[in-house]
């Protein structure tokens, strides 16, 4: 295990691996924030880490039948995005990463917004004023930045520090470990720092930059990352759905209160690939795998709660909602009609343009001159995607005769940052 | 009757930042020593101690952090205005600008505007140090969107910077800073144009010289002295480089059969480079020559002392119109 995992450094933890409960005195202030959560919030955490590990899973299969351009797994980290999720409060902002999957079905995210995104029918979509869960960021790093001028602009708005619950806000920003490295990450706990912002920084730590460990990204633990810009940071185990919750909540509590910006280093671990197109096998060992997942968020919560006396019926249930899920969200993926060109045109302005109109008079008049035949172009995307669904690894397909002006193929079923 | 009043390019984007200032709190000014200072060119001068911290701020010198955070104040319905300190020090906040900025509204389906004003000293003949006197603007032409415009003058000063300012989309303002004291009389009641059309600023039949910016004096010069010798050179001045207007372009060609574009910056894929191959496109058969480019060389910006021979002039424009006017 690395300097990262050793154990030496002080971690909130209330759950432990094995599903004992324990509040130790000096994680005392984040421990009160438990005795908010009722029975029915337990069963919540427990549900949604279930469903949406069911949900990644049938997103996976979805991209090895070709339905999805790329998934991007978050298993392993649900009891981090989870517990978070629901620390954040019902007025405050989430800036996610591309990961967030468990933080999204907390606020309410159709997770159908998100499979579009991954198949290519769009960059994002969801409404992310009504919603107040922005839109995944694709450059690491570059959400921290939009996070920190959000937080501003909550504390220019008076929306800080009154101690009305419906007026404070506070901002929320998921980051990776790899993304610590990227200098707009630094620049936003700076902006942060300096202006006392209303936010938080959760780094979920789940050891891997795609085949790149944490020790390559810092060599300094995560959860210091901030003291030199004046962000204080704290250390949880990110597999411990009560941690990361009271965590959160007692950290955006203080952020809305006007006690400045903090931050969170959820140690957890990345038990999937980077993303579909990627292969772990290559760089990390199966004993380090097995050894996280002994410490799997849901079934250390699973076994608190049988000991706490929750029947079989309850994962049953559970099992079955998540079923059911995967089996909307198949039905629905395989529907999902492309989307009609005019739409490459519509919003890359707000206000009219005339190149936009021009390009999209003549598209549409192009378009309109295939009408009683098929389209050459289409064609050829049929062949192409033929010959890339052939190829269930996921790697990238090679398509002979067309490869080097359909690069995009290479784009379609590569990931993205790390 | 109008009213007019003689001011400075830098005192034309003053006042106009000090009206937009004033008509709505959410109007921001912020970036590298703009408050106290005025910011090095003191183009902001006065504003900080006129509506303080809550508009007018300092921020850290981090160009990311100026863009990024500008791009999070926009989705909080605020209307930021970014002043970044000199061309050569656009470069830290350039993924921000082409990939979160210029992007943000098609990822979100429209849900966020991005109403970001990026100030921009640019150009050169100032005698300055390196990365001090550069003409990037090409690079912000060539992302889909942005918006990018540049005055030439007092009047179009004052005007641009607001209707910069009340646009939903993000505009790079690119300020001709060896022109910011260059004085003119700006019209108080009512804008020229709207903000992306062109203008004849001085009529012709022979050849038309298309220019933005800091070129537009010496254009106006080579256009005197062509004068005096006889040739009628119409100046156009672009205004906008993105999008360009492109009719007020083409008509000009139309009526003289002759172009020459004129910029500072390299010509290689330059926004000089666009002009000419539109003007192929569109007017072909009322060309009479090829379109020719003056531009700055396609060097990076020499040092102060050889500047003079790098900045296109009203001889080297001039030489560029005779040489259009031999087909």
């Amino acid at each position: 295990m690395s300097e990262q995992d050793s154990g030496n450094i002080p971690m909130v933890q209330f759950l432990s691996p094995e599903g004992e409960f324990a509040v130790p005195s000096q994680w005392g202030e984040y421990g009160e924030y438990l005795k908010r959560l009722t029975e029915a919030d337990y069963l919540k955490f427990y549900r949604d880490m279930a469903r949406i590990r069911r949900f990644d899973n049938e997103a996976t299969a979805l991209q090895r039948q070709g339905q999805l351009g790329l998934w991007i797994p978050a298993i392993g980290q649900e009891g981090a995005q989870v517990g978070s999720g629901y620390g954040v409060g019902h007025n405050d902002h989430i800036f996610p990463s591309y990961r967030e999957h468990g933080v999204a079905i907390t606020h309410g995210i159709d997770l159908m917004s998100i499979l579009k995104m991954l198949r290519g029918v769009n960059h994002g979509g969801w409404n992310p004023d009504a919603t107040r869960f922005h839109l995944y960021a694709i450059v690491l790093g570059s959400q921290a930045l939009h996070a920190t001028g959000y937080a501003m602009g909550v504390k220019f708005d008076g929306n800080m520090g009154t101690g009305d619950p419906e007026v404070d806000q506070a901002v929320i920003t998921y980051i990776g470990d790899g993304a610590t490295a990227e200098g707009d990450v630094s620049e936003a706990l700076l902006f942060a720092a300096v202006n006392n912002t209303p936010q938080v920084f959760f780094i979920q730590n789940n050891q891997w930059a795609i085949s790149s460990p944490t020790s390559s990204q810092t060599t300094v633990p995560l959860y210091r990352r901030g003291d030199g810009f004046g962000v204080p940071g704290i250390r949880i185990d990110g597999n411990d759905v009560l941690a990361s919750y009271a965590v959160t909540a007692k950290l955006m509590d203080d952020a809305r209160a006007g006690r400045g910006p903090s931050l969170i280093e959820a140690l957890t671990y990345r038990i999937g690939a980077h993303t579909t197109s990627d292969d772990p096998t290559k760089y990390r060992s199966n004993e380090e795998t097995e050894r996280w997942k002994a410490r799997d968020p849901i079934m250390r919560l699973e076994k608190f709660l049988r000991n706490q006396g929750v029947g079989q019926a309850f994962f049953d249930d559970c099992a079955a909602d998540g079923d059911k899920l995967a089996e909307e969200i198949r039905a629905k993926t395989f529907a999902l009609a492309n989307p009609p060109f005019e739409n490459m045109f519509k919003y890359v302005y707000s206000e009219p343009h005339p190149l936009i109109e021009e390009q999209l008079a003549w598209l549409t008049e192009y378009e309109a001159s295939f009408e009683d035949e098929a389209h050459p172009s289409t064609q050829l995307h049929n062949v192409i995607n033929e010959e890339a669904l052939a190829d269930k690894s996921g790697e990238v397909a090679p398509v002979e005769n067309s490869g080097s002006y359909y690069g995009g193929i290479a784009g379609a079923s590569n990931g993205g940052g790390e | 009757m109008t009213n007019f009043q003689e001011m400075a390019i830098a005192r034309a984007i003053n006042a106009g930042l000090r009206n937009k200032l004033a008509e709505n709190r959410k109007v921001l000014m912020f970036g590298e020593d703009v408050a106290q200072l005025g910011g090095v060119f003191r183009v902001t001068e006065g504003l900080h101690k006129e509506f303080g911290d809550a508009q007018v701020f300092n921020s850290p010198i981090a160009e990311s952090g100026i863009i990024g955070t500008a791009i999070g104040l926009a989705m909080r319905g605020y209307r930021p205005v970014c002043e970044i300190q000199f061309d050569g020090f656009i470069f830290p906040g350039f993924d921000q600008i082409t990939t979160q900025l210029a992007k943000m509204t098609n990822r979100s389906e429209g849900y966020h505007r991005m109403p970001v004003v990026i100030r921009v000293p640019y150009g050169g003949g100032i005698g300055a140090v390196e990365h001090h006197s550069e003409s990037p603007e090409a690079y912000f032409a060539h992302t889909p969107g942005l918006r990018v415009v540049s005055p030439s003058n007092p009047n179009d000063a004052y005007w641009m910077i607001q209707q910069a300012i009340d646009s939903d989309d993000p505009v790079l303002f690119f300020e001709p800073k060896r022109r910011y004291w260059q004085k003119g009389p700006v019209n108080l009641d009512q804008p020229p144009l709207p903000l992306h059309s062109a203008r004849v600023l001085h009529e012709g039949h022979n050849v038309t010289l298309a220019t933005y910016g800091p070129m537009v004096t010496v254009a106006l010069q080579a256009a005197q002295i062509a004068a005096e010798e006889g040739i009628s050179i119409e100046v156009v001045d672009l205004r906008s480089i993105s999008p360009i207007d492109f009719t007020t372009v083409v008509n000009s060609v139309k009526k003289t059969g002759r172009l020459v574009v004129a910029s500072e910056a390299p010509n290689f894929v330059s926004v000089a480079s666009e002009v000419a191959a539109r003007v192929a496109e569109q007017a072909f058969y009322q060309l009479q020559a090829p379109v020719l480019r003056v531009g700055g060389f396609d060097i990076p910006y020499p040092a102060a002392k050889l500047e003079e021979v790098f900045l296109p002039d009203a001889d080297r424009i001039l030489e560029a119109v005779d040489r259009v006017l031999a087909y």
